[in-house]
């Protein structure tokens, strides 16, 4: 998907970043004797719009390698190799990405990237992958409709996100049965977000009564907020694929128009994490919903520890998304696959890669034969503290779907990598 | 009726966002002609000054009086923008007028530099950088006329802005240490919490007025009722207007052409930090805030007529009410029994994205026929 441009970081904190990790890659080392080392590709937006959100996941990638290192690193062929990571910035522009890619494969000669955040920049890079027989690593829940041989997407896919989303504000919120309003920014992923949101609410039988696209960048709402008074006369659900700072725009004003959870209207929102709550204020947003695979709130171990870690390394006030916690699976389900295949050949690892299981922050995930991950799909509502509360969590992971079963470009088109007479797209 | 209630209502309030972040621009390029393309980082600024008061009147000592916030934050606002402004115009745009096109890139450069500037400065040193540049600009009309004019005074100009300096650096290291969110750089966008009695809406007759917009139509009306005051009343506002007419004419006369070209430039830039408070209101406060305003308010500053504030008024709320008209469906509910052809027209214009189109389109088709604008100049200007 596209930028949820509001993430923390302070822009001259990177350089304290850089020291952080080294320190701690110092103190890897002394506890652990390497035989060899390997680099890994980190290909991330560190300046121009995107360099807010996209530089968490540096942070969250970073974190993961160093805790690799600190366990003894990567073991292939009974050698320990230590990760060691070459940061590129694709600089929010999304040929850079493409060259950068070009760079860490050519000349760093890299097994592995790890990197991305809007669809845009993963269209970019994916012929140079594709050409290169290389391999991307892409941490970011986005339209699906894609299903390459060279990239492995641990983000969700329709089904994983909105799909459920749709249907839980359907059946089971406080306006189940109502009509449905849809908002988004104008660009690919609102708009094919949307398509499917449609059809599937035809498909359960609702209606959906208005949608409207607000332009990148503007953030006036008034004609919006008219249309759904006008579309949504009793109330009704809204769902919100806004992007970034529009998203702060649309619910102070529809506020203060009366469009509020207590009049009957609910918000479910695709593209807004913990991070996003705090920047546009849970005074905003409380009672309204969202949709992921990894929460915070997630009351396991295993999520208090990867946010706790977090925290621990950048800072007590930081938070963990779900974008985060796809790029911590994806250095991790690597070196799994890695390890399985005992080599760094893309050719193996690629074999190796699908069928490989991981109990992440969220849960288990596994890879699945299209290059996706089958994971767990989490409602919650936004409390007035920032976080969501869990409603519903699917029984187990969900498997995912390259290309949608309810859009009508894709209905009975799937992918599987591990057949070769299948192969991208195949019909059912 | 109640229709066509609302969608007034709506036009007045998308009109006077376009009305209050045009109107410096309307001064700047319609009196003075220069295209300053950094006026939507004036309103940057602006709306961040607003986020700095706001997190002042956050602290205990004033918590108890935060909801009369926005009555600091416009006048601070109005001087934060306008000394930058100054700042602007001494150092680059005075240099250059005459020259259209190398105006048109230089501010187009400083308004980079600005974005860059409230990214990569903590907001607490940039607060206190500004105001050292108010106290340094304000410093010789505080001492009297003899020290200036006496032969030390270079020394008490050195003076001035030394005294400047440590103030600004007070204000900074004070500012930062009591509110720790401002005493780092910060990239991402802010938020403006308005005080309780600014949120929600009023009903009446079914119909809901948010707050803010009434807030920032009210500041709209007082913003133009004082620039009008000012420009024909005030003896400073005549002269601008005389400087603007005729300017050789004007310096044979004994106006001060040169103090007049920063007067009108401060006003203008004060009058777009004015539109950065309102903008604070509807949505968040970044980096980016002003270049998604600037297209619109060369917008209604072309399409008024370049120099005519009456047309700078009737274009703002033209387009707001076009704005509405267009985007919010409303000539479908306004004639349901329209034509099947035209009303899948109408019906395929009605979307945020597409009003816009339609509103350029409509724009630019008006401006064939009356290059002018609304009310285009005449008289001994347009030969000049």
């Amino acid at each position: 998907m596209f930028p949820i441009q509001i993430r923390r970081i302070a822009g001259g904190a990177a350089f304290s970043l850089v020291a952080f990790s080294l320190a701690s890659c110092g103190s890897g080392d002394q506890a652990v004797k390497y035989d060899d080392t390997v680099k890994v590709g980190i290909l991330h937006s560190l300046t121009g719009t995107m360099a807010i959100s996209e530089s968490t996941l540096v942070d969250t990638e970073k974190m993961a390698i160093d805790e690799i290192n600190a366990a003894g690193g990567v073991t292939v062929d009974g050698k320990k190799y230590k990760i060691e990571y070459i940061v590129e910035d694709g600089a929010s522009d999304w040929p850079t990405f493409a060259e950068k890619s070009k760079k860490l494969i050519d000349q760093d000669k890299v097994p592995v990237v790890f990197g991305g955040w809007t669809s845009a920049s993963r269209k970019a890079m994916l012929p140079v992958y594709e050409s290169k027989d290389a391999f991307l690593y892409y941490p970011i829940q986005y339209e699906g409709q894609e299903c390459s041989n060279n990239i492995f997407y641990t983000g969700a896919t329709p089904n994983q996100q909105s799909e459920p989303a749709t249907e839980f504000m359907f059946k089971k919120s406080p306006a189940a049965g109502k009509p449905f309003f849809l908002v988004g920014s104008d660009y690919v992923f609102p708009r094919t977000s949307n398509t499917i949101t449609k059809s599937q609410v035809a498909q359960l039988g609702g209606k959906v009564v208005g949608e409207d696209y607000l332009p990148l960048g503007n953030t006036e709402v008034a004609p919006i907020i008219a249309k759904i008074k006008k579309a949504l006369p009793d109330g009704g659900v809204i769902i919100n694929t806004l992007n970034g700072d529009q998203n702060v725009a649309f619910f102070k004003q529809i506020q203060d128009a009366g469009i509020t959870p207590a009049k009957g209207y609910y918000v479910m929102n695709y593209s807004i994490a913990e991070e996003e709550i705090s920047t546009i204020g849970s005074e905003f947003l409380e009672g309204h919903y969202g949709a992921w695979n990894y929460m915070m709130s997630i009351d396991t171990p295993a999520s208090k520890k990867f946010a706790s870690d977090f925290q621990a390394k950048y800072g007590a006030d930081r938070k963990v998304a779900d974008p985060q916690e796809s790029a911590y699976n994806m250095v991790y389900l690597w070196k799994a696959a890695v390890e399985k295949a005992n080599s760094f050949d893309n050719d193996k690892v690629r074999k190796a890669l699908v069928g490989i299981e991981f109990a992440g922050p969220q849960g288990p995930v596994k890879v699945m034969p299209n290059h996706h991950l089958s994971q767990t799909v989490r409602i919650g509502q936004i409390t007035a503290d920032g976080q969501f509360k869990i409603l519903e969590e699917s029984d187990g992971p969900v498997a995912p779907q390259a290309w949608n079963q309810i859009h009508p470009d894709s209905k009975g088109y799937s992918c599987d990598w591990t057949d070769p007479n299948k192969g991208g797209k195949y019909k059912l | 009726m109640e229709l066509l209630f609302e969608s007034l209502f709506n036009g007045v309030a998308i009109g006077s966002v376009l009305m209050v972040a045009a109107l410096g621009l309307a001064i700047v390029f319609g009196l003075m002609g220069v295209i300053n393309l950094a006026h939507g980082e004036l309103i940057m600024l602006g709306a961040y000054t607003t986020y700095v008061v706001q997190l002042i009147f956050k602290l205990p000592a004033l918590q108890s009086i935060y909801w009369a916030y926005i009555l600091v934050a416009i006048p601070l606002a109005f001087v934060v923008s306008g000394v930058v402004g100054i700042l602007l115009e001494r150092t680059v745009i005075r240099r250059l007028y005459g020259n259209p096109l190398e105006t048109l890139l230089a501010t187009w450069g400083v308004s980079l530099i600005l974005q860059q500037f409230v990214r990569s400065v903590p907001l607490a040193y940039a607060a206190g950088f500004i105001f050292a540049l108010l106290v340094g600009f304000s410093f010789p009309f505080l001492l009297p006329k003899k020290l200036l004019e006496g032969p030390s005074a270079k020394l008490f100009k050195a003076t001035g802005w030394f005294v400047s300096a440590i103030a600004g650096i007070l204000l900074a290291g004070g500012l930062a240490t009591q509110i720790s969110t401002i005493s780092r750089a910060n990239s991402r966008n802010v938020d403006v919490t308005a005080p309780r009695w600014m949120r929600g809406g009023i009903e009446w007759m079914n119909l809901t007025f948010p707050v803010p917009r009434l807030v920032i139509i009210a500041m709209t009306i007082l913003a133009v009722l004082a620039v009008f005051w000012f420009l024909n009343r005030s003896v400073w506002g005549m002269r601008i207007r005389a400087v603007t007419q005729n300017r050789s004419m004007s310096d044979c006369l004994g106006i001060p052409t040169d103090t007049v070209d920063v007067l009108t430039f401060g006003i203008g830039s004060g009058l777009a930090g004015v539109a950065g408070v309102a903008v604070s209101l509807l949505g968040s406060v970044g980096p980016n805030v002003g270049s998604s305003y600037i297209v619109g308010c060369f917008m209604v500053v072309v399409l008024g007529g370049v120099g005519n504030l009456f047309g700078t008024i009737l274009a703002s709320f033209s387009i707001g009410l076009l704005t509405d008209l267009i985007g919010a469906g409303r000539l479908l509910s306004l004639w349901p029994n329209m034509p099947s052809p035209l009303a899948v027209t109408v019906d395929f214009f009605a979307t945020t994205s597409m009003a816009q189109v339609m509103i350029f389109a409509l724009i630019v088709i008006f401006l064939q026929f009356r290059p002018g604008g609304l009310f285009p100049l005449k008289g001994r200007t347009v030969e000049a």
